[in-house]
């Protein structure tokens, strides 16, 4: 049985803004990343699974459970970490310190973490007797990440766990949610940082506008697209000449000023023309590379040929 | 590192763990209010020494056995109504209730929290004011259980209304009209100047208001020893029906 399955899920707002039918099942001992742009629905779609919100249309089962008539038994079972900021702000009370917090949600489970711990292991032991509202952003992620976790759950649900974390706690925060795959913990995450969901996820849903653009393990999603070559070199190469030089209808485009990309497929041929040609023009080919293309090139395609909303 | 063993095991505390730990945090908060405090403590206990040493108004002698149950009364409406709608409207505002849903808190266990922590508070205020009114001269008298009855259901009508306004209204409208219904009903609810000093239709009226039952209630038992009329009891109690059945039904959680 699966930690969570949505299916044809929908929730409209009064706007166009909503999400029209999403459907993916998220394993347990997994890491699934939602991904996707601000709007995308991510959050709409982890707070209809946590209960906290009603759902139009389509089915949620979370642990196997309706996460409305189930509500109470699957508080138990679920931690849940809301997106910081926005209209519903924290969470937490304002003045309560850090260590209160800790104790006061820990006080609701049967066999939580020790809450001193828990704050050592994200770097707040230094902080714990200060009040919420006067840690900075990043400690405020932290401390909502542990409340997450203190009462040991089977899943957890964590809205941009990531946002606003400096690269050190980012990898602390990382590091975290492996090792919860590993003691068995099923995680749901929300993302729009494509190198989390390339390095944290086994399974990326892709969200936009509401809508399911692709499901799978970010291996998955990049396999069969074939390599590219990359090389940088001064801006303003005449890539039509280039282009032209090419055989098996390989085309090159500069991406950004100095960088350029050779496509759609690379074999040995295509790398010594451009060389060749490079030499002819002399101009000096720096960085090439061929690699294949990265979640982010994926993505961008993905959602660019969707349009913007 | 610090080891911890994530794996799960789920599962919520006792009942009676949780409502503590809820409880003294509430409590916590309170007490850490600053301007809670002002209201709830400073200005009872001010008006109560100024009224009874200061000639400021003509008041039935002796003037602290007239003003020690409408203060008592002050300071439940301070802690129950104003003190809880203002927290609690902007722990809506925080996104504090919606995110303890997601925690094995029940609504139940909240509200008996917070109902706790506001009946903790009173007896500071009750104390402390009992202390001041004895310092100022006044000598005990009056059945303690018809007290602790009508302040208990006092707290109740107190609190239903402000829980309705923390639960329907946005956090900044709540502090506003919550502070303005404490300064009308200090003026209006029999508390420092008698409900005599109005108008007969006026008083008519005025007597209905929780405050003014409140006080009357108190005023009748502590002041002359009596039993609270049973207008007083059925004022609060209806009060607390109607302010109770409209919150279940309007509060918005976040």
């Amino acid at each position: 049985m699966p930690a969570v399955e949505v299916s044809r899920l929908a929730k409209r707002y009064t706007s166009t803004a909503g999400i029209s039918d999403i459907s993916f099942t998220a394993e347990r001992r997994a890491v699934t990343a939602l991904l996707g742009r601000n709007g995308a629905g991510k959050t709409t779609t982890v707070e209809i699974c946590c209960g906290l919100r009603r759902r139009d249309s389509g089915t949620v089962r979370v642990l196997d459970r309706d996460p409305v008539a189930a509500h109470q038994e699957l508080v138990q079972r679920v931690g849940v970490m809301p997106q910081a900021g926005g209209s519903s702000a924290s969470g937490i009370y304002p003045s309560a310190r850090v260590r209160e917090v800790m104790e006061l949600f820990a006080a609701q489970y049967a066999h939580p973490l020790a809450p001193a711990a828990l704050l050592e292991r994200l770097d707040l032991t230094s902080v714990a007797a200060t009040p919420w509202r006067r840690l900075s952003g990043g400690e405020q992620q932290r401390v909502s990440l542990a409340l997450a976790l203190v009462g040991r759950p089977e899943l957890v649900f964590l809205d941009e766990p990531t946002a606003g974390l400096d690269v050190h706690a980012r990898r602390t925060a990382w590091d975290l949610i492996r090792e919860l795959r590993s003691s068995g913990v099923a995680i749901i995450l929300t993302t729009h940082a494509l190198d989390e969901a390339e390095q944290l996820a086994d399974a990326v849903v892709i969200l936009d506008g509401g809508r399911v653009l692709a499901t799978g393990s970010p291996a998955d999603l990049t396999r069969g697209t074939t390599p590219e070559l990359h090389f940088t070199a001064p801006p303003g190469l005449d890539v039509a000449a280039l282009t032209a030089a090419l055989p098996n209808d390989a085309t090159a485009n500069e991406t950004a000023p100095g960088h350029y990309a050779v496509g759609p497929r690379v074999d040995p041929e295509v790398i010594a023309a451009v060389t060749a040609w490079c030499a002819q023009h002399g101009v000096m080919a720096d960085n090439l590379t061929t690699a294949s293309r990265s979640l982010e090139s994926v993505f961008l395609d993905l959602t660019s040929a969707e349009g913007s909303p | 590192m610090i080891a911890l063993d994530l794996s799960p095991a789920p599962g919520a505390a006792p009942a009676l763990r949780t409502f503590r730990a809820q409880a003294l945090m509430e409590l916590k908060l309170v007490l850490r209010n600053g301007e809670q405090l002002l209201l709830t403590i400073v200005i009872p206990t001010v008006l109560l020494v100024l009224f009874a040493t200061a000639p400021i108004a003509d008041l039935p002698k002796p003037r602290i056995d007239f003003l020690l149950p409408g203060v008592l009364a002050l300071a439940v409406m301070s802690t129950a109504f104003t003190g809880q709608a203002i927290g609690t409207g902007f722990e809506r505002r925080n996104g504090v209730l919606r995110r303890l849903g997601t925690t094995p808190l029940t609504r139940p266990g909240l509200l008996a929290a917070k109902t706790s922590a506001v009946i903790a508070v009173e007896l500071l205020q009750v104390g402390l004011l009992l202390l001041v009114a004895w310092a100022l001269g006044w000598s005990p008298h009056g059945s303690v259980a018809a007290v602790v009855g009508l302040l208990l259901v006092g707290t109740a009508a107190f609190s239903t209304f402000g829980l309705l306004m923390a639960g329907t209204l946005r956090a900044e409208a709540t502090l506003a009209a919550a502070n303005l219904v404490y300064l009308v009903l200090l003026v209006l609810g029999g508390v420092a100047f008698p409900l005599s000093d109005f108008s007969g239709g006026v008083r008519d009226v005025l007597q209905y208001l929780p405050i003014s039952a409140l006080s009357d209630g108190l005023r009748t038992v502590l002041a002359h020893g009596a039993a609270a009329p049973g207008r007083d009891w059925l004022t609060l109690a209806v009060w607390t029906v109607v302010g109770g059945t409209t919150a279940a039904r309007f509060f918005r959680w976040d």
